[in-house]
Order: C-alpha cells, then structure tokens, then sequence
C-alpha cells in the first residue's frame, strides 16, 4: 500500500515540522508549509491526499484556502486545524466540504485516525 | 485623514453611567436638604404669610371701620346740635333786635328783662349788651358792670359791623375768663347802626359738647380755626390750650384721619366744621386694643400662623430628610449596581479577549505536544537515538513555547484581577503596548494594521491600571469591530498645552452616523444588533470621568472614527471616588 501524502499547513513553523517528522516515521508521505498562498503553491505541484489546514492564519485565511482547494481539486480531503474550535469557523468550514476537523493540541493517533479515514475515501486510490 | 473626520456635533448627552464625583461626599446631602427644606419651605410658608397678611389687614380695616363708623354718625349729630345750639341763639338775638327799637334796647330794665327772657326759654345767655357803632357799650344786662367800655378794636366788634351776625372764638376779653359771644349788626337809618351782643356761658356749652362722648376712652372737644382748644377736652389740657391734635383744615363734611394718640396708639379722629361759627367738633375714638375682640383675634392669627409654619417646617424638614435618605440610597444602589455592570463588561471583554487567547494558548500547547511527542518518537521508534543538537532544539522550542503560554495567561490574570481604583505611576505607552498585545493576533489573521506612535518621553500619569486597561481595550475593541478586513488603527499620545495626556485611536472604518454619535455614550446604546450590552462606551465614559478625565469621539461615515481619550498629566486633578 502507497504512503499516504499529507501536506500540514500551519503559520506556527515549529509545530508544523513536529508534525510533519511525527507523521513521516509513522509512514506518512507528510510535508509541511506556513501559509495559506505557498500550500496552494504546493498542491498545484504536488498531488496529496489529505491536507490538515489550520483555520486561523495572516494572510490567505483556512477557510479561503478550502474554498480554492475544493474549487481546484475537489477530491482532495482537508481537514481543519483549529485552536479554539470556534463554532463558526468548524461550521463554516464543514460548508465549504471539509473531511473533518481537529481542535489543537492533537495527538498523533487522532490525526492519523483522522488521515486514515479521509484516505480511505478517495476513489483514486 | 484626520481633517476629514469632523467634530462631534453634539457633546456626549445622555447621562452616562457613573457614580459621580462626589457621591459619597457628606457636603452635596447636606447641601441637597438644606435646598429642599428652603425652597419647599418658601413655597409653603410664603402662601400662608400673604394669607395671614392679608387676612390681618382686612380684619383690622373692618375692626377700625367699626371704631370709626359710630364716630362719623356722631360727629354729625354732634355738628348738627351745636350748630342748632349756635343758630337758636342768633335767631333769638336777631329777633330781639328787629323787635325792639334802638331807643328800647338802651334801656337797661328793658335789657334786663330781655335777659330774663333769654334765659328762661333758650339757657347759656350770660349778659346782654347794646353798643353803638363806634364801639361804646351803651346799655349792659348782666352780673358785669360793663357799662361804657370800647369794644371799637375788638375783633368780633370789626367783623360783626362787615358780616352783620359774628359767632366769635371763646377768648378771655375784658372779664379774663373764657367765654364767647354772639353779636348781631343792625342799621338804624338814617343814625349809624348799632351791636346787639350776647355773651354764652362757655361751662354750658362744654356740657352740651360732652353728652356728644359715646367711646370708652374717646374724647370729644371744639378746636377753633387755628387749632385751640375751645372746650376743656376729657384728657389733657384746658380752654384756650392748643389742642393735642395736628392741624386740621375746615370741613364741612364729616372727615377721618388717623393720628397717633398720646400714648403711642393710633387713633381713629373725625371732625367737621359748625357752619356759621369758628368752630370745629373733634372727636377721638377709643383706644382701638380696649376692643378685646381685635386683640384676640390679632392673638388667635398669630397663634395660627405660627403653628401652622411649624407644622410646615417640621413636615419640610422630616421629608426633605426623608427624600435625602432615599437620595442617597438610590446613589448607593446606583453605585453598586455600576460596579457591577462595569464587572461585567470587564468580564465580556476577558470572554472576547479569552476566545482568542485559547487559540493564542493552543498554538504554543500545540507545539509543546508536538515536540514532546516528537523527543519521544525520536527516542522509541527511531533506530539511533537523536543528536543532543537535536534534543536541545526541541527543548528549547518547548521551553519557549511553555513561555508563550505563561506570557498569555499572565497578561489575561493582569487584565482580570484588580477591581477596586488604586493609583499608580502607569507609563501610558507601555499600558497600550500591554493592550494591544491582547489583539495582536486578531490583528494579524485579520490582516488590521496598527500603527501606534510610540511616545519619544514617557507619558507617565498616577492613575488607575485596570480602569485604564479596560478604557483602551474597549476603545480599541470597537474600532477592530469597525474595520474591514485589511483596515488600518492608528494610535497615538500627545501632550496638551495644560499638561495634559491626550491618548487617540482612530480607525478608518465604517464610521459612526451623526445621529448615533449624539448617542454614543449613552447607557444600553448599541448598533451591535444582539451582540453588545451598549454598556461599553458608557462605561468606558464613566471609568474616564471617574479618572478625572474626559472622552471625545469624531466621526464620518464612510471615513472613520476617532476617540480622544485626555487624562489629567498632574496626578492630583483625578479624583478619588
């Protein structure tokens, strides 16, 4: 079976390469990126699976990002990184065709139960 | 930018949320009864006085119309009498000396038995006399000898030659005691004319003048034109003695005037002028207090009024005591009621502000997990075990994260606690740097650039930290609400010429609408449709005010928003609640 290709997208860098070291000696294919405009970047490069987003970002914001995502590759599955869960956000988000969503701080079990069952969805695969 | 936003229009109306200056001060009550205890006892008293006043004037106005009322009837009945008195004689003497011839009346036995005559049927002759033109007594009836005398430079003698008949004043004349005469002129052509003169008893008429009395302690007398006495009066003085009266002009009516009696009180005096005769009947009222009715009606007035002004005063003084207390009560529960609310809105804010701030403290969290589990992969699943490098690394990430953690929640605990004012040396700019802190990551996600000036000096001031706090943050928090996206705050501290600090943050956001910035400062004012308690502003108003400083707030639509928030640079002008 294929590793799973995963891309983190967080503005908080440490925790981005945490999970991305994590997830690639779990047997992920993870990557990582910082912004909501250089995730874009990445996928219209790099085909992925699953990518986990964090909702609150400067600049181009998680839910901007789904919204282009989902316009650009609909099959792709997001999952939302949130801080707070705040409702509106999860909700809106939800809308917009997220997989599902996480509320940090997340154990690797859960982002991997998360990730399993996003991939496993994907008809490609 | 600035230049376009334009100056309240109105000043913050309302009566904004706060406890006051002076709430707890002792002097304002004192002051707040002492004003409603004169004015509502001027008010109640003033009504009562013009009352009693007028009630006094008329009583006493009918009380003298009283005295005076008999005393008119029997002036005129006392006129009409001494005026008969006065033209009975003279008829008697014109008769007699149209009925007798000159040659007649010479005759001294005639005389005598005219005298008779006069006497038996009329009273009050003395004498009779008949004296020729150039003033020669010729003939005399009488207890006198009198015979011969020249009564040529006599005044009556002139006047009575000019008029025909003459009443005189009572004088002394020849016989040096008080009397007067009654004289009438006759011609006798073609011989000169001739005086046929009756002399009255002066005690008769005194008598016939004294049955006129009627008041108790009144006074009744006969006055001449130059004001003596022509009777002897019942109080002071005797005939030919000026009268104890001021002048008083002839009058053929009955006239009144009120004069002040000997002993100090006044009196109700009405006299008229005798036709035909010199004199002037007077009479005096009583003494207006020896009618006790007036006296205990006066007394029972005065007694009314001065119970009923107690009674006003004592009713004035208990609910104006009264009203103070519930005055004071009401300030209280206002004043606890306020703090309450201004706990509240401190509390929405840290609700506002800890939404934020939990995803401020999941991000270093987040990481600390991340890290910590990532050490412990490294050191379970990995086949060699991690650098010491790397070790410290992910250490260091934690420890720093760890601080973030302990920065967010420091600064949330500094917002919270502290209620109750305490002064303090506050370094402004570091107090916004310490606000804004809090927003910084709304700022950033949102994209919201926030400018602030930096102070080059310290802009310290004694005040109070939290109140301060809470002032900027719901300052700032608005103009965050009032921005797009992308917007801009600017921020800034300049010193007034007074030394003052003026603190502005303008936004270049929605604006506020002339008719809400009227309101603005109002109490539960809100355009936040269920989203605001419209506390906030009123209360930032009120925590300013209680500082001892003042809020402003420009605005246009379209344009932006900016509140000047002036704090007193000298410490001693914020007052202490």
């Amino acid at each position: 079976m294929e590793a799973l290709r995963v891309l983190i997208v967080d503005d908080e860098e440490e925790l981005v390469t945490a999970l991305v070291e994590r997830l690639n000696l779990r047997g992920y294919q993870a990557h990582g990126v910082t912004a909501g405009e250089e995730a874009l970047t990445f996928l219209g490069t790099h085909p992925c699976d699953v990518v986990l987003l964090d909702v609150k970002m400067p600049g181009l914001g998680g839910l901007e990002v789904i919204e282009e995502i989902k316009s650009r590759w609909p099959t792709l599955e997001v999952v939302l990184l949130t801080g707070h869960g705040s409702a509106r956000d999860v909700e809106d988000g939800m809308a917009l065709g997220a997989f599902d969503f996480l509320t940090k701080p997340v154990k690797i079990e859960d982002v991997m139960r998360v990730f399993d069952s996003a991939g496993s969805t994907d008809p490609s695969r | 930018m600035l230049d376009l936003i334009p100056e309240s229009p109105v000043p913050p109306g309302g009566a904004p949320l706060t406890e006051g200056d002076t709430l707890n001060s002792k002097s304002r009550y004192r002051r707040m009864f002492w004003a409603g205890v004169l004015s509502i006892s001027v008010l109640a008293l003033a009504p009562l006085g013009i009352m009693t006043w007028v009630n006094y004037q008329e009583y006493k106005g009918a009380f003298e119309e009283e005295q005076t009322r008999p005393l008119i009837r029997f002036v005129a009945i006392g006129k009409q009498s001494v005026e008969d008195f006065l033209e009975a004689r003279t008829a008697a003497l014109g008769y007699v000396s149209l009925a007798r011839t000159h040659v007649a009346l010479g005759d001294p036995a005639i005389l005598a038995g005219i005298l008779r005559d006069l006497q038996g049927s009329f009273g009050g002759f003395i004498d009779l006399s008949l004296i020729e033109a150039n003033g020669t007594q010729v003939a005399y009836a009488g207890p006198l000898e009198l015979e011969g005398e020249d009564y040529s430079d006599f005044p009556w003698f002139q006047e009575v030659k000019r008029t025909g008949t003459v009443v005189s004043e009572v004088f002394l004349g020849l016989r040096y005691s008080p009397h007067f005469i009654i004289a009438v002129y006759r011609e006798d052509p073609p011989g000169p004319g001739y005086v046929f003169r009756a002399t009255i008893d002066t005690e008769y008429f005194n008598r016939l003048v004294r049955t006129l009395l009627h008041q108790p302690g009144g006074d009744v007398f006969l006055i001449d034109e130059g004001g003596i006495l022509q009777t002897t009066p019942l109080s002071a003085g005797g005939v030919l003695e000026r009268a104890p009266i001021p002048p008083l002009p002839v009058s053929a009516q009955t006239e009144t005037v009120s004069v002040q009696g000997a002993d100090g009180v006044p009196r109700e005096l009405v006299y008229a002028s005798i036709a035909g005769s010199p004199f002037t009947l007077v009479m005096l009222g009583g003494d207006p207090d020896s009618g006790a009715g007036w006296a205990a009606l006066r007394r029972n007035l005065l007694i009314f009024f001065g119970l009923s002004a107690v009674m006003i005063l004592a009713v004035v003084i208990w609910g104006s005591n009264w009203a103070v207390k519930r005055a004071r009560e009401a300030d209280r529960v206002r004043a606890s009621a306020y703090h309450r609310m201004e706990y509240q809105n401190k509390m929405a804010a840290l609700g506002r502000l800890s939404a934020g701030v939990a995803h401020e403290v999941n991000n270093p969290v987040a990481i600390i997990s991340q890290n910590a589990g990532l050490m412990k992969d490294l050191l379970v699943m990995s086949d060699t075990p991690p650098s010491e490098e790397r070790q410290l690394e992910l250490l260091d990430s934690i420890i720093k994260s760890a601080e973030r953690c302990g920065g967010i929640t420091h600064r949330l605990l500094g917002f919270a606690k502290h209620m109750h004012v305490r002064t303090e040396t506050i370094d402004l700019g570091e107090l916004l740097e310490e606000v804004l802190g809090f927003l910084e990551k709304e700022a950033g996600y949102r994209d919201v650039r926030i400018e602030f000036d930096f102070p080059q000096e310290p802009a310290a001031i004694e005040s109070d930290r939290g109140q301060l706090q809470q002032v900027f943050l719901n300052i700032i928090n608005n103009a965050f609400a009032a921005v797009e996206d992308g917007g801009e705050i600017r921020l800034g501290i300049t010193r007034t010429d007074a030394g003052d600090f003026s603190v502005w943050v303008q936004d270049n956001g929605v604006g506020i609408p002339e008719e809400h910035l009227k309101r603005i400062f109002d109490p539960f004012f809100s355009t936040k449709k269920g989203a605001g308690t419209g506390l906030g502003l009123s209360i930032t108003y009120g925590m300013v005010q209680k500082l001892g400083g003042d809020v402003s707030v420009r605005s246009r639509e379209g344009v932006g928003t900016r509140f000047v928030v002036t704090l007193p640079g000298n410490p001693k002008e914020a007052q202490e609640p």
